[in-house]
């Protein structure tokens, strides 16, 4: 192929260097490691002291909410996966309960239990990744290979329920496509059981360490006024004072019957946060036992159901498509055509690791949703960096963006 | 005759449509039924004109002026502690009635509530910026006017946040198809080599899943492997393939299920 001159040459004719002001305009990203992905943030310093920030986002914009009204709703549930890829299950379920808020369906209780299972797991697995990057940004290797080898564990343990470990797809609008494995329960215990002395050793690696309390106390403080003004959920919120936890506060599912505490701190700088998440790791453990224990019940009731009945909407058994003609027939247009919801709107909250994972679905009776909407919270936790990070200095933006906890699949979308 | 195809909306349709069908409505109650909502509204009513307002899956959907935004957001902030702004985007009906259609998702955390602001603006008209109320709205409406067009006044930084600075065309308009327009097509090549590269270089590959078998640069034949390059005609030998030697390969042994541990302990 011949050679075309290449026009990204740069053209310096009319661009002045020196500033009389002493500032320098600093690119952070977007290929930075401790980014956490596609961040570009323009810092302008005033020697090592940051004057102004303007994060620069869009680097891994899919389109996700054109590709929604284009794609009939089950065909969707996999796109969800690759929004917090972190923790997919909880973007799966957010789709799923906004769905079936819609089409206004009731999902059996041992699917109910699966699903709480499962995004404790994601949880799980969020809060713990969030801490062996944060703590590899700072500089704590041993953190960073014990966090990823209890994550790697729950990975396992999913991998086994559903076959894959980052995109899990493993929640289908009426229910839970598959019963648990086998293993799945006593590979859950094990894992709960040393639980408890993992987070100890994080916690003793971490919390008296002087190196990691002085990057992180007082650093990157979030008032409560600018957290709420920000759209600020989840453990960003909860760091800033307001005790304000969707599973608690709105609870869907079975999170009612659950018992569990949201804890929070009116301090709101990084280390806050930092306790927060290990907290809430504690609080996860804590469900998933009450969880186990409901599981069982179901189990010895004989509530075998998984999905819920509804045959203008969900397809029927797989036994019954094989053996009765009309589900067949219901089955067949419920893949080709896709489902017709009732014409209206929703918009349905739920607390994802990162915070508030909202899905606004406008359906105008067609198999694609007129309008769908994410509202993923790391959008305003990226935002919320240039308003926090004018005033500190340069290793505090690593640290800062460490405990935002943004995930860029949620930002861009 | 060609199938006609409509241009003000190109997004995916039902390729079956029953004529005789009619979409069910979901429930929508009074407001009167909730009694946070009808205070609210009233102390809404009080100021502003309200076009209408009733509940919808547990949430108070309002409808107000365009012009009353601002006013009506400083009032739930302020007097009925509406504190967050959860979300605000647009809603395309430009092939309807030519309008966008605007909404505001608040939260009341004291009062566990949310509420839905709506209204609807002509097409080419701005909104009010509320961004000195709720900073989230600087990221969001700079989103929505990416995604949409929809300028908002009095915003500090009105410019495209997920689209590059010097993109054309808005993503979520219906007149903008899934696959991008002839603009999105050729983005790179017309920015980096220049408009006259396009018949060299080639339309993208789109499909990533698209196998070309006789391409062996790019593609391997998988039980039919041959040497890179090699041009290919269809009528090659087929080739067995084995992929492990009976016992297996040096230092890799073949499982054996009787011998093994299943290991469930994860610091073992």
């Amino acid at each position: 192929m011949a050679q075309v001159k290449n026009r990204l040459t740069p053209f310096f004719e009319n661009i002045t260097f020196d500033r009389d002001d002493n500032e320098l305009v600093l690119n952070f990203g977007p290929q930075h490691p401790s980014a956490h992905g596609q961040l570009r943030l323009m810092l302008h310093l005033q020697q090592e002291q940051i004057v102004k920030a303007h994060p620069d986002v869009g680097y891994l914009h899919r389109g996700m909410e054109k590709m929604a009204e284009n794609m009939i709703y089950n065909e969707f549930m996999p796109t969800t996966d690759r929004m917090d890829y972190i923790a997919s299950s909880s973007n799966n379920y957010g789709f799923a309960l906004a769905v079936e808020k819609l089409i206004g369906l009731e999902v059996p209780r041992r699917a109910k239990v699966i699903r709480m299972l499962l995004l404790e797991i994601n949880r799980l697995m969020s809060h713990l990744f969030w801490l062996a990057t944060t703590a590899l940004d700072i500089g704590a290797m041993t953190v960073f290979l014990f966090a990823f080898r209890e994550r790697e564990y729950l990975m396992d343990i999913i991998e086994g329920y559903c076959g894959a470990r980052l995109t899990h797809a493993a929640i289908r609008i009426g229910g839970v496509p598959l019963d648990l494995q086998d293993s799945f329960l006593h590979q859950l215990r094990v894992f709960l059981n040393k639980l408890p002395q993992n987070i100890k050793d994080y916690e003793d690696l971490l919390d008296s360490n002087r190196i990691w309390l002085m990057r992180m106390e007082e650093v990157g403080t979030i008032s409560t006024e600018m957290a709420l003004s920000w759209g600020c959920t989840g453990p960003m919120l909860r760091a800033s004072g307001v005790a304000w936890d969707i599973r608690k506060e709105e609870p869907y599912e079975l999170y009612d019957e659950v018992e569990f505490n949201v804890p929070f701190s009116d301090k709101g700088d990084n280390f806050a946060r930092y306790r927060i998440y290990m907290e809430e790791m504690r609080e996860s453990a804590k469900i998933l036992y009450q969880c186990i224990e409901m599981y069982e019940k179901c189990e010895k009731d004989g509530q075998t159901d998984l999905m819920a009945h509804a045959p203008k909407y969900i397809s029927a058994p797989k036994i019954d498509i094989m053996t009765q003609n009309y589900s067949l027939m219901q089955h067949f247009v419920l893949v080709t055509q896709g489902m017709r919801p009732p014409v209206g709107e929703v918009y349905i909250p739920t607390e994802s690791p990162k915070g508030e994972l909202g899905f606004y679905i406008n359906s105008q009776g067609g198999p694609y949703p007129y309008r769908l909407k994410l509202r993923a919270p790391s959008f305003w936790h990226t935002g919320i960096l240039t308003d926090l990070l004018p005033g500190h200095y340069i290793p505090d933006v690593v640290s800062i963006i460490g405990t935002t906890n943004i995930v860029f699949g949620e930002v861009d979308r | 005759m060609r199938a006609y195809k409509p241009k003000d909306d190109v997004q995916a349709k039902a390729y079956y449509t029953d004529r005789f069908y009619v979409a069910p409505q979901m429930p929508k109650s009074s407001v009167e039924e909730d009694e946070v909502f009808a205070s609210d509204l009233a102390a809404i009513k009080e100021k502003f004109e309200v076009k209408e307002a009733y509940i919808q899956v547990e949430q108070m959907v309002v409808y107000i002026n365009a012009h009353d935004i601002y006013g009506v957001l400083e009032l739930m902030r302020d007097e009925l502690s509406y504190t967050q702004l959860s979300e605000m985007s647009a809603i395309d009906w430009l092939a309807k009635d030519n309008t966008f259609e605007i909404f505001y998702q608040m939260l009341s955390m004291t009062k566990r509530k949310r509420i839905r602001i709506k209204y609807f603006i002509q097409n080419g008209e701005a909104v009010d910026s509320v961004e000195k109320l709720f900073r989230s709205a600087d990221w969001s409406e700079r989103e929505m006017f990416d995604m949409f067009g929809i300028e908002a006044n009095n915003h500090p930084f009105m410019k495209r946040i997920l689209m590059p600075y010097d993109w054309q065309g808005n993503p979520l308009l219906k007149t903008y198809p899934l696959e991008g327009d002839e603009f999105a097509a050729w983005y790179e090549v017309d920015k980096i080599y220049g408009k006259e590269a396009r018949d060299i270089i080639g339309p993208e590959l789109r499909d990533p899943a698209k196998v070309d078998r006789y391409d062996s640069e790019r593609f391997a034949r998988l039980g039919h492997e041959v040497p890179k390059g090699t041009k290919i005609t269809g009528d090659e030998p087929a080739v067995t393939q084995s992929y492990q030697e009976e016992g297996g390969v040096f230092l890799v042994k073949k499982l054996d299920k009787e011998s093994s541990v299943i290991i469930d302990d994860p610091q073992r």
